[in-house]
């Protein structure tokens, strides 16, 4: 996403100048995301060199509104039309983490899971505490956007459950072992890290 | 008492164990557990990670084999069959993903009849199943047969059923069950409310959305708790991102 599209999307219903573009925004993602004006002030002169939007005149208190150009509306509608390619997210720092510490020496999976698994436990009890605060008909989208960070938190969590299962099937017993490769210069070192964890 | 005096639930190195000798099977393995008025604990873990032991040994359907259970600062290891009966007709409320309502008695009637039983007389009792029917939004729906409501509405019968009169534990095993995603929300809404005009509250769950609705959630594995989430702040530290 975006933050140029957001723009767009609220300038779609109307002229605004800056500051009612950042408080617009603000409320339509329920203050979890926040901006600044610099970035608001960056995005809209990018918008407006690109033909999408188009400066008004300057208001006698000084603001300048904007408003959105025929370009600008193809573009919002195709952001619209276009569904968001899970590519286009960053990496997912954590299931890199786990698959490394399976492979590390010495790193107690089980621990690593259950560490998370209440990291992300208590976030998403602070996300359903918000919502639960959130009861007017005017915080719909912003309950909608918690109601995502929700959903994500909850398949972290059953992700987590499903290593924790996979562990126990495949490693009885506690810490997971390093896997050598014959050809693995580490091998030795590897070999050295079981047999300590194997004396603990 | 260890700062515990107005626990409504504790369980103090409770064990449970199903047979003797090689075949033993240990349910719960010296858990200890502290539940305050306007608190909900969540209990999360794999199956057979011993959930619904903690919650029968909690409810005074089952006996620990060894530690105690204590509700409203009583033992229930000191109480006999009728005074255990009597207690959890009183006091504990049940949510099951089973119902268990009848299905020859009206809503209402379902509500009052743990009132009833306890010899509540039939007029006070059917007033606090109103009252009880209303709080779950159900005032209209006294007169209906369980058949006759939809699956929604028959959980929160039985819900109603477990908050009337004077409960103060209240205790879900996977309350919302086979429901849709936003009744059973509707569900935990109505148990929050409860647990935050003071009752206090266990949830089992393996639905990790559910168990955001609780102020705790603690890890059961292999009958031990092996850990629980820090305490939550409040929504307007939550907002400023200052609770971190």
């Amino acid at each position: 996403m975006s933050i140029r599209h957001g723009l767009l999307a609220l300038l779609e219903r109307g002229q605004m100048y800056g500051y009612q573009l950042r408080a617009a925004f603000e409320e339509s993602t329920g203050s979890t995301w926040p901006l600044n004006i610099g970035q608001v002030y960056t995005t809209l002169s990018r918008l407006e060199r690109d033909g999408l939007v188009r400066p008004l005149p300057e208001s006698e208190a000084g603001q300048r509104p904007y408003e959105i150009t025929d370009a600008g509306r193809a573009d919002l509608a195709l952001w619209f039309a276009t569904p968001i390619s899970r590519n286009d997210r960053p990496r997912d720092e954590l299931a890199i983490k786990l698959a490394l510490a399976l492979t590390t020496p010495g790193v107690d999976v089980r621990s690593v899971v259950q560490a998370q698994r209440s990291a992300t436990m208590r976030a998403l009890q602070e996300l359903t505490r918000l919502k639960y605060g959130s009861n007017r008909p005017e915080d719909l989208p912003w309950r909608l956007v918690l109601d995502s960070m929700v959903f994500q938190a909850e398949a972290e969590v059953r992700w987590l459950d499903h290593c924790e299962t996979s562990l126990v099937r495949h490693q009885p017993s506690g810490p997971a072992p390093p896997a050598p490769r014959p050809d693995d210069a580490d091998v030795r070192d590897a070999a050295r890290w079981a047999g300590e964890e194997a004396r603990r | 008492m260890s700062g515990s005096d107005d626990a409504v639930l504790e369980l103090r190195a409770v064990h449970r164990t199903h047979g003797t000798g090689p075949a033993a099977v240990h349910a719960l393995r010296g858990v200890s557990l502290v539940v305050r008025p306007g608190e909900l604990v969540a209990v999360m873990g794999p199956s057979g990670s011993g959930k619904s032991t903690l919650l029968a040994l909690a409810g005074g359907l089952d006996r620990p084999t060894g530690g105690e259970v204590r509700v409203e600062g009583q033992p229930l290891g000191a109480l006999d069959r009728r005074g255990l009966a009597q207690l959890r007709r009183r006091r504990i409320g049940y949510i099951f993903q089973q119902l268990n309502l009848l299905g020859s008695l009206s809503a209402l009637e379902n509500v009052a009849l743990p009132l009833e039983l306890d010899g509540t007389s039939g007029r006070r009792a059917r007033a606090l199943a109103m009252a009880a029917l209303t709080e779950v939004g159900l005032p209209a729906m006294g007169d209906r047969f369980p058949d006759q409501l939809s699956g929604g509405q028959q959980q929160r019968v039985a819900i109603a059923r477990a908050l009337v009169g004077e409960r103060r534990l209240v205790l879900a095993d996977e309350p919302t069950g086979a429901l849709d995603s936003q009744t059973g929300e509707a569900v935990l809404h109505l148990l929050r409310r409860r647990i935050d005009a003071g009752a206090a509250g266990v949830l089992v769950t393996h639905e990790a959305r559910h168990a955001g609705w609780a102020d705790r959630v603690v890890f059961l594995r292999d009958g031990v708790l092996v850990d629980t989430t820090a305490p939550l702040g409040s929504v307007e530290q939550l907002l400023s991102g200052s609770d971190r």
